[in-house]
Order: C-alpha cells, then sequence, then structure tokens
C-alpha cells in the first residue's frame, strides 16, 4: 500500500515537469505580451526594447523557461502586471485560494448528496416516472451550458429572494478565524449549492447504471440462493460493488474544482482562484495566468494519485498488484 | 412408501417476454429421494436452469408465471411469499452454479460469504468462524485459516467451485442442486469437484439435482436421468437403462452426439438444428422431431399426448415416434443447419 503510494508520488515528478513545459507554451502562444496594453502607445520602440530586456523576453525560449522554473521552485511565480498590479503572485493567490476551497469542498460533497440521492431512486424505480423525471432532469442540465443555470439561481436568491448575499467571500482579516470562517460558509454555500445542484450528470448515469448491472450479477443470485432478503442483497452486496468505481472518481473532482469554479465565482461574484483565472485571462495577466494553470495541473496529477490510492484502498483486486 | 425429497407436477414457466408470456417449461414432472442423483440433460436452451430457479423460487415473480406443484419434504413451494421462500433457500436446499467467479462476491471475504450463509438464518449461530473453517475442511481445502481471509479474486476456479460447495452445504440442505457446476472448470479439477460432489452427497445422504450437457458426468455421478427438450422431459429411466437402452430420438441422438464416445479419425456427430425459441414451441407436438430431416411431414406434425408412456422398469418416453426411429446414415457426420 505504501510502496504503492510512493511509487504514485514519484511517477509525479516528471509528470509535473511535463505539465510545466505543455503551460509555458501555451503562456508563449498567446497573442501580445505582459507589457501589452500597459504601455503608452506612444512610447518610444527603444524603451519598449528596453523594458523587454529588463523583463527577460529577448531571450531564446529554453532560457526563459529554465528562468522561469527556477524562480517557480523557489517559490517565485513573479509579480502580477494586471490583476493586483504590483502583488506578488504567490500572495495574489493565497488570498483567494481559501475561498475556493472552501466552495469546492461543499459543491463536491453536495455534488455527491445529490447525485448518489438521485441514483438510488432512480435505480429502485428503473423505468418508472420518477427515474425517468431523473433522467430527463440530468440530460437538461448536462446540456445546457452551467452558467446559465448560475444567472437563474443568482436572480433567484440574491435579488428576487435575498436570503443569500451578493458578493464577496466574507473573509475579514480584522475578525477573529473563526468569524471569517462561518461568515466566508454563508458567502460559499449558494455558488457551491448550485454547483453541486447543476453537477450530477456524470455521476448519476454512472452510478445509475452501475447499480442495475450489480443487481444482475450472478454473485447476487448466490446470496439470494442463500436466503438473503432482497434488502439485505441490495445493502451488504451490490451497494458496495456499485460504489466502488465511483468511491475512485472522488479523487478525480478535484481536478474539476477549478474549472467548476470559473464560471461560478465569476457570476456570483466571489472573488476565488476561478474568479481570478477569468479576471487574469481578460486582462492578459501572463504570469497569474500560468501560475493558475501550474496549480491546476498541480491539482489534476494530485487528483489521478488520490484516485489511484482510493481504488487501491477499497478494492481488494488492486490491492494485492 | 417414504415421502419423495422433491416432487414436481405439472410444472409449467411462462416468462414476460416483450409484454407477451412465453411458455419455457410445459408440465414438467420429475421427483428426486433421498439420497439420489438425479441428472438433468439436455441443450442449451431447453429449460434446465429454468427449472432449478422454480425450485428455489428465484425467478423474478413481475415478469414469470410458474404454475403446477413443487413439494419439498411434503410442502408446497408454488405460491410461497417472499418471505417463506427466503427462510427456505440455503436451509433444505443448496445450490452451486455454473461459473464460480461471478458466482461469488468480488468485494467479500471467503469466510465472510460462507458465514453469511449461516447467519442469514439464525443471528446467534455459535462460533461461526470455527464453522466456516470446518466447512472449508469438508470442501477439501487444506489451508482454510489463510483462505477464509482472502477474496475470491486469489483463489483457482476449484478453489472457487469448492468454496461455493461449502457455501451451498452451510446448512445441511437435504437437497443440492448443482447447475452445470464442473462447465467452466478445465478437466482435471472437473473430476476433482465431482468426486467431491460424490463424496458429499452419500455422507450426508443428500438428493442431488444435477444438470449438466455433459453425458460422461451423467454417467459417472447420476441414479437416474430425465432428458428434457424445449421445456418438457421427454425421457426418465435408470442411468444403466437409460445409456443402454435409449428410446426417444431426442435422447439417442445425444448420446449419438457425445465426444468422449468419439475415437480419433472419426467425425463427431451433430444434431442439425438448434432448441426452437420460446414463441416457436407448440407443446402439443413432439418438438425435437422437426430436428430430422428425413422423417414424414405427418410424424413430425403429430400431436403427441404430455404424459409418458412407461417402456420398462422405471423407465418413460413421451410419444410414439421413438418406435419406427432409425438414423438416416446419408446424413450421419454432416452438420446441417
Ligand atoms: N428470465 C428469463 N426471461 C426470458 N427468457 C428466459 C429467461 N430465462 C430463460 N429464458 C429462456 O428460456 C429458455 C430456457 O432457458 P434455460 O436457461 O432454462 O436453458 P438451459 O437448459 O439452462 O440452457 P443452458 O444449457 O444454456 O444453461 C431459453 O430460451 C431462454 O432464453
Ligand atoms: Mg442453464
Amino acid at each position: 500500500m505504501w510502496r504503492t503510494i510512493l511509487r504514485r508520488v514519484l511517477i509525479m515528478i516528471p509528470q509535473l515537469f511535463l505539465v510545466s513545459i505543455l503551460i509555458f507554451m501555451l503562456a508563449q502562444l498567446m497573442p501580445g505580451d505582459p507589457f501589452y496594453g500597459n504601455l503608452n502607445p506612444n512610447s518610444d520602440p527603444a524603451t519598449i526594447a528596453r523594458m523587454r530586456h529588463a523583463a527577460g523576453l529577448d531571450q531564446p525560449l529554453y532560457q526563459q523557461y529554465i528562468h522561469w522554473i527556477d524562480r517557480v521552485f523557489h517559490g517565485d511565480l513573479g509579480t502580477s502586471y494586471a490583476v493586483n498590479k504590483g502583488w506578488t503572485v504567490t500572495r495574489i493567490i493565497a488570498s483567494r485560494l481559501w475561498p475556493t476551497i472552501s466552495m469546492g469542498i461543499i459543491a463536491a460533497i453536495l455534488t455527491y448528496v445529490f447525485a448518489i440521492s438521485e441514483a438510488l431512486l432512480s435505480a429502485r424505480h428503473e423505468n418508472k416516472t420518477i427515474d425517468r423525471i431523473l433522467m430527463v432532469w440530468n440530460t437538461i442540465t448536462s446540456a445546457v451550458p452551467s452558467f446559465v443555470f448560475y444567472f437563474l439561481m443568482m436572480i433567484l436568491f440574491v435579488y428576487l429572494i435575498p436570503i443569500f448575499p451578493a458578493s464577496g467571500t466574507g473573509i475579514d482579516d480584522s475578525q477573529s478565524f473563526t468569524t471569517s470562517f462561518f461568515s466566508n460558509l454563508r458567502y460559499a454555500f449558494l455558488p457551491a449549492f448550485t454547483i453541486a445542484l447543476f453537477s450530477t450528470n456524470s455521476i448519476f448515469q454512472y452510478l445509475r447504471s452501475n447499480l442495475l448491472d450489480q443487481q444482475a450479477q450472478d454473485y447476487v443470485r448466490t446470496a439470494r440462493a442463500k436466503g438473503v432478503t432482497i434488502k439485505d442483497v441490495f445493502r451488504k452486496h451490490i451497494l458496495r460493488n456499485a460504489f466502488l468505481p465511483i468511491a475512485s472518481g472522488i479523487g478525480y473532482s478535484i481536478t474539476g474544482v477549478l474549472g467548476g469554479a470559473m464560471f461560478a465565482e465569476t457570476i456570483f461574484g466571489y472573488p476565488g482562484i476561478g474568479a481570478l483565472f477569468v479576471q487574469a485571462l481578460t486582462s492578459r495577466d501572463y504570469t497569474v495566468i500560468t501560475a493558475v494553470m501550474l496549480l491546476q495541473g498541480f491539482l489534476a496529477l494530485l487528483g489521478g494519485l488520490l484516485s489511484d490510492v482510493i481504488s487501491a484502498w477499497v478494492d481488494p483486486r488492486i490491492r494485492v498488484k | 412408501m417414504a415421502e419423495k425429497l422433491l416432487d414436481a407436477q405439472d410444472v409449467s414457466v411462462e416468462f414476460k417476454i416483450a409484454g407477451e408470456y412465453q411458455k419455457a417449461l410445459h408440465k414438467v414432472n420429475l421427483s428426486i429421494n433421498h439420497g439420489e442423483v438425479l441428472a438433468l440433460v439436455g441443450e442449451s436452451g431447453s429449460g434446465k436452469s429454468t427449472f432449478a430457479m422454480s425450485v428455489m423460487g428465484l425467478h423474478n415473480p413481475d415478469q414469470t408465471k410458474v404454475t403446477g406443484s413443487i413439494k419439498l419434504n411434503g410442502n408446497e413451494l408454488i405460491g410461497l411469499t417472499e418471505r417463506q421462500f427466503d427462510q427456505y433457500r440455503g436451509v433444505s436446499v443448496g445450490m452451486i452454479f455454473q461459473d464460480p467467479l461471478s458466482s461469488l462476491n468480488p468485494l467479500m471475504k471467503i469466510g465472510d460469504q460462507i458465514a453469511e450463509a449461516m447467519t442469514v438464518h439464525d443471528k446467534h449461530t455459535q462460533q461461526v468462524s470455527n464453522r466456516v473453517l470446518g466447512l472449508l475442511d469438508d470442501v477439501g481445502i487444506v489451508d482454510a485459516k489463510r483462505v477464509a481471509q482472502q477474496y475470491p479474486h486469489a483463489l483457482s476456479g476449484g478453489m472457487r467451485q469448492r468454496v461455493m460447495i461449502a457455501i451451498a452445504l452451510a446448512n445441511e440442505p437435504d437437497l443440492i442442486i448443482a447447475d452445470e457446476p464442473t462447465t467452466a472448470l478445465d478437466v482435471t479439477i472437473q473430476a476433482q469437484i465431482l468426486d467431491l460432489i460424490k463424496e458429499i452427497q452419500q455422507k450426508k445422504n443428500a438428493g442431488i439435482l444435477l444438470i449438466t450437457h455433459d453425458l460422461g458426468v451423467v454417467a459417472e455421478m447420476a441414479d437416474t436421468v430425465a432428458v428434457m427438450y424445449a421445456g418438457q422431459i421427454v425421457e426418465k429411466a435408470g442411468v444403466e437403462e437409460l445409456f443402454n437402452h435409449p428410446k426417444h430420438p431426442y435422447t439417442r441422438s445425444l448420446l449419438r452426439a457425445d465426444p468422449s464416445d468419439v475415437k480419433p479419425g472419426e467425425t463427431l456427430y451433430a444434431i442439425p438444428g438448434t432448441v426452437p425459441a420460446l414463441k416457436d414451441m407448440d407443446h402439443n407436438k413432439d418438438l425435437f422431431l422437426q430436428r430430422v430431416p428425413w422423417l414424414d411431414e405427418s410424424v413430425v406434425n403429430a400431436n403427441v399426448k404430455d404424459e409418458l408412456q412407461q417402456v420398462g422398469d422405471h423407465h418413460y418416453v413421451r410419444g410414439t415416434a421413438w418406435q419406427n426411429f432409425e438414423f438416416n446414415d446419408v446424413t450421419e457426420g454432416e452438420n446441417q443447419v
């Protein structure tokens, strides 16, 4: 078990390097450069060249990469050009991280709660009305772009029935930690709940078909032949087998947190990492963009690692290998 | 006369397929005495498992109609509620299935799967783990302590089938149903498993319903043989009588198509065609005759009574076509479809 984890962690190192190279190249492909739009259009070309030189932008690409990755290793992600001009990127990310984490955790938990309840209901009443309704509901929520629902929820619960605060994170550094924590929950809840409500589709579909599949397995017949009641066969045999693949997916759901947060945070005016990324994209704040992409890459790898560890932990068939 | 262990009378089963009920079993009569091994043979699709599942009460009640009478130790099973059936399954009758890997829960330890067979009927079973080890011992697993802690995937096919047998035996049932217990195993293991079943049967004096299409298995294990075709029994006899004096054309075709009788260089006889689909079964006829190309239409289409005719000591056959039946050598060895 520990060896599995260690091996997976070691594999992450070259993976991280690959991801960093990829992200660096992507940043290069973006139009313009960090000074784009920040300079007086009438600036003297010599001045621009000097500034570019000072920023190291006239060096060959591989050297730029080495410089960049070297600084990243030393915890220096550069300075923001636009979003919070003059702030270090580390400082910006630090200030945005907690809101995204708190919202992400609530969203992930609620997504599983919703998707699992829906799947259990559906599988129990296969092809009955409730099953059909849930199938249609999930098809709709996955077909319609999520931001449409985010706007609707925003209008509904912030303006029409104002039970949730309009924007902000509720975090106030002048307050005590606990006050800040609970005030943040009030702000995080609506976006998190909204994300969860409309993103059940993949888990729902997967779990529903798992449950139906497992009911037809031979081991179910064996359990019935022992005299185990239908209810207990479901509780003691089918559930665990059907949930197994879902458990390993929990790791991957980390990967999706930032992606899901982009629209939700922007629409609900909840300034976390997702909203930061959108801001950075629109203002071409390169250092911030690359830093957030790096964070996302790291989370993706971490999610994969977590998924593998969970699988190995819950599935005896994998445990042995 | 002593009471029969299993007594099935006029058992018919219909499955709801695309909204309509279609008959898979038609008026099956079978009985098993205490300590008797009854082999039920027939090609794929003839209804053997359907009969077994009726005895176990494991057909989906929403999609299946089971009629007739099935008595176990004199108690009627047809019409029992789900709850009543749960109390009898695994207690009076245990079942062994074809594929021991898929028949075991992949996420549950072997020991727990065996223990469940006991605790499900009596929560206060004493010394469950000792009894589990005892059962594993009974089915010839040497390393019982270690095996009990393992998951099914870690065992070999033969070991898994031994575990399935231990589960079936957990409550010392009077009747054991084995539905093709060796089909999924390789040949050397097959022999071991058959020996084990035989040994247990003799030790516990249990009755066995053995479903197979391997006539070698029948010859080795069975006291009595029933031949099933298209949901009907076409012939029933003691094992020696059946092998030495087969009457029904289907029985004779099966014996002729037995691969274990073929000598090197000989062509294996294959019965032309396949068992008809449920919707094409007219149980007033002797359905097998449709697959004998050289027979007269009038013979093939003749109406035949459900009841079997006695033709010898404990030997019963359906219809009269067997009286003039002969293999037409022109078609021998050919596999006509
Ligand atoms: N649950 C079911 N629903 C519909 N049809 C079924 C069902 N179970 C069995 N049948 C049909 O009933 C017929 C008999 O099937 P059964 O499984 O009893 O055959 P079998 O003799 O056990 O064959 P095999 O040797 O392949 O196991 C087949 O035509 C099969 O398709
Ligand atoms: Mg079968």
